[in-house]
């Protein structure tokens, strides 16, 4: 898992799974963007009254009324009804979730929003934020209250392995029993990094990619030696989309043999 | 473990998505409720993909983040009650709120002790020094000659309030619900801000007494103060006494819990309480609107103070009695 902040939660099937937690700028942005809303709420039932005959004492009385009944009420009602998500968490791709991974109920959104007070004590969230930095699990003074913590709601897609080496000419293939030996000898986890590498080459800067690629390239050549004729002309980067074709598919290229790659259980 | 992760790959990715579907229609309605056959064939999407994401976990980190966030929603819905429970406003009126009341009575014991220790700070300080009125009065328009006011109130028959009473009572209610929601919230500073806020309080309404009553207007003050304070002031308290609730489940001295389950363990009775507090207040906002502030010879006082009693007397038996034999038969029960 790639994000700062996750929460581990152990299954009773025995699988450990993390969420990954939403950091303490995104949460400030998305508080932003829903004080905006209420803001704007508030507004537009001042402009509604202003259109009504009634005194000024009356306007602002039920315009104060109104901004606190609202900013009570709007965040707890959202996150209950909308899958944890107010317009702000939503625009960012947040969502609070019960601490222990279970569903979320009204009397935690409600603890968590109406205790905002606190956390917004003494000015632009100080005690908030400082306790979102102090916890490993970033929650502020009402989510702990709560019970309750802020993940980043996304759902990757399936990656697709077959499409990182689609295309190439793999020449290590023809090399079938320097193939098994890789096989056998490299270590689950160099697979992953190698996979791993591949998948975020686009992100990597161009230093940075021919170096990483280049340092992969000569583990692997540490695990077995491939003719030289075959791995002159070719770049350390394919190299290792090579080495992944060889360790992860089978089936797709006549020369392959059935490939296996050991999983060692965590 | 031997695995061909292309072959994996394509057996898996059929139940990963069945499993996806099967999530998104759960999610998108928070009251679904999933048929028996529904349920298990979640329940068996769920538990194939667990042991995917067991298998793939140490060495295929892509695959495994795409598992666990699949794993994760599933768990969430597998694992929680999705019980339509049918919303009985009245039953949690006058059983959950007052049994709640009831079992945390020790926290609102604790915050009336505050808060009369508080009034007698007040009166104390304002019998040693009547200069410190300007300080301890919490509105400007009480600083003046309390024998003055009455005079005024009493001349002005109520005039300056009328045809505002809905706007004033509704600014009341919001104002006083957001200083009890801060005096439960301030309990999350170890109960610190609590403690102040309630001290605070009993400071002001110990002064103000002190001050009419010195001034012979005792009658007066009776009569302006009970028909709404009679249950303003048990409001404070009650979310104080959430406040304080969460301040003990932070300290937790007495229990062996984590501070984690001490406070998911009374989080419910603080937003019950809660809840109860701004209900009170929301009548506590009607009275002090359209009651309190009509004085003789518009409402005599004896009648205003005949209704704070009775407004006593209901509130104390309603906490002190409400829900007691349904409750008690609903636990034999269980």
């Amino acid at each position: 898992m790639s994000a700062r902040y996750t929460l581990e939660i152990r299954l009773p099937e025995g699988v450990t799974f993390a969420l990954p937690l939403a950091g303490p700028v995104s949460r400030c942005l998305a508080f932003l963007l829903d004080f905006l809303v209420i803001s704007a709420l508030t507004t537009a039932i001042q402009r509604i009254l202003a259109a009504f005959v009634i005194s000024q004492q009356d306007e602002r009385a039920l315009v104060v009324a109104a901004y606190i009944a609202i900013w009570l009420l709007y965040g707890a009602l959202a996150e209950y009804f909308w899958n944890g998500q107010t317009l702000g968490k939503w625009l960012l791709g947040l969502r609070v979730v019960d601490a222990a991974g279970l569903e979320l109920q009204f009397y935690q959104v409600a603890v968590r929003n109406l205790t905002r007070a606190i956390d917004l004590f003494p000015v632009i969230g100080l005690a908030g934020g400082i306790t979102m930095l102090c916890n490993r699990r970033v929650q502020r003074l009402g989510d702990l209250a709560a019970g309750t913590v802020v993940v980043r709601n996304n759902q990757p897609p399936v990656p697709n392995i077959e499409a990182l080496v689609k295309g190439r000419y793999n020449s290590f293939l023809q090399h079938q029993l320097l193939c098994a030996r890789l096989r056998q000898r490299a270590p689950a986890q160099a697979g992953a990094i190698a996979i791993d590498t591949l998948m975020r080459r686009d992100r990597l800067d161009d230093r940075a990619r021919v170096a990483i690629f280049d340092d992969l390239a000569a583990y692997f050549c540490t695990l077995v030696e491939f003719p030289a004729e075959d791995t002159e002309q070719i770049s350390s980067e394919q190299y290792v989309r090579n080495v992944v074709e060889i360790l992860f598919l089978s089936g797709k290229r006549p020369a392959l043999a059935k490939t296996a790659v050991s999983i060692t259980a965590r | 473990m031997i695995l061909d992760l292309e072959r994996f790959v394509a057996e898996g990715r059929p139940r990963w998505r069945a499993l996806e579907d099967a999530l998104r229609a759960f999610e998108q309605d928070r009251f679904h409720r999933p048929s028996f056959e529904e349920s298990l064939r979640l329940f068996d999407l769920y538990q194939h993909c667990a042991a995917d994401l067991a298998r793939l976990q140490a060495s295929q980190p892509e695959i495994a983040t795409y598992l666990e966030a699949l794993v994760a929603r599933a768990y969430t819905q597998i694992h929680s009650v999705r019980r339509r429970t049918p919303l009985r406003p009245l039953r949690w009126l006058t059983d959950t709120l007052p049994a709640t009341f009831r079992r945390q009575w020790r926290a609102f014991a604790l915050a009336a002790g505050l808060l009369l220790l508080g009034c007698m700070t007040g009166v104390a300080l304002l019998r040693m020094d009547v200069d410190a009125k300007a300080v301890l009065m919490p509105f400007p328009h009480l600083l003046n000659d309390p024998a003055e006011r009455v005079k005024q109130e009493e001349k002005d028959r109520g005039k300056q309030i009328a045809g505002h009473q809905i706007a004033f009572s509704a600014f009341l209610m919001t104002h006083n619900i957001s200083v009890a929601f801060l005096s439960m919230a301030a309990g999350m500073s170890f109960g610190i801000g609590t403690i102040l806020m309630v001290f605070a309080n009993g400071l002001d309404l110990g002064a103000v007494c002190a001050d009419y009553v010195q001034a012979g207007q005792a009658k007066f003050l009776a009569g302006w103060l009970l028909p709404h304070g009679i249950v303003e002031l048990p409001a404070l308290l009650v979310a104080s006494q959430a406040g304080l609730l969460l301040a003990g489940a932070l300290v937790g001295s007495r229990s062996r819990l984590p501070r984690r389950q001490r406070l998911r363990s009374i989080s419910k009775d603080v937003f019950t309480l809660s809840l109860g507090a701004a209900l009170m207040l929301i009548w506590a906002g009607l009275i002090e609107s359209f009651v309190s502030q009509y004085h003789e010879p518009v409402l005599p006082y004896d009648a205003k103070i005949a209704f704070g009693l009775i407004e006593l007397a209901l509130l104390l038996w309603f906490f002190a009695r409400s829900g007691r034999k349904r409750n008690i038969a609903r636990n034999e029960f269980e």
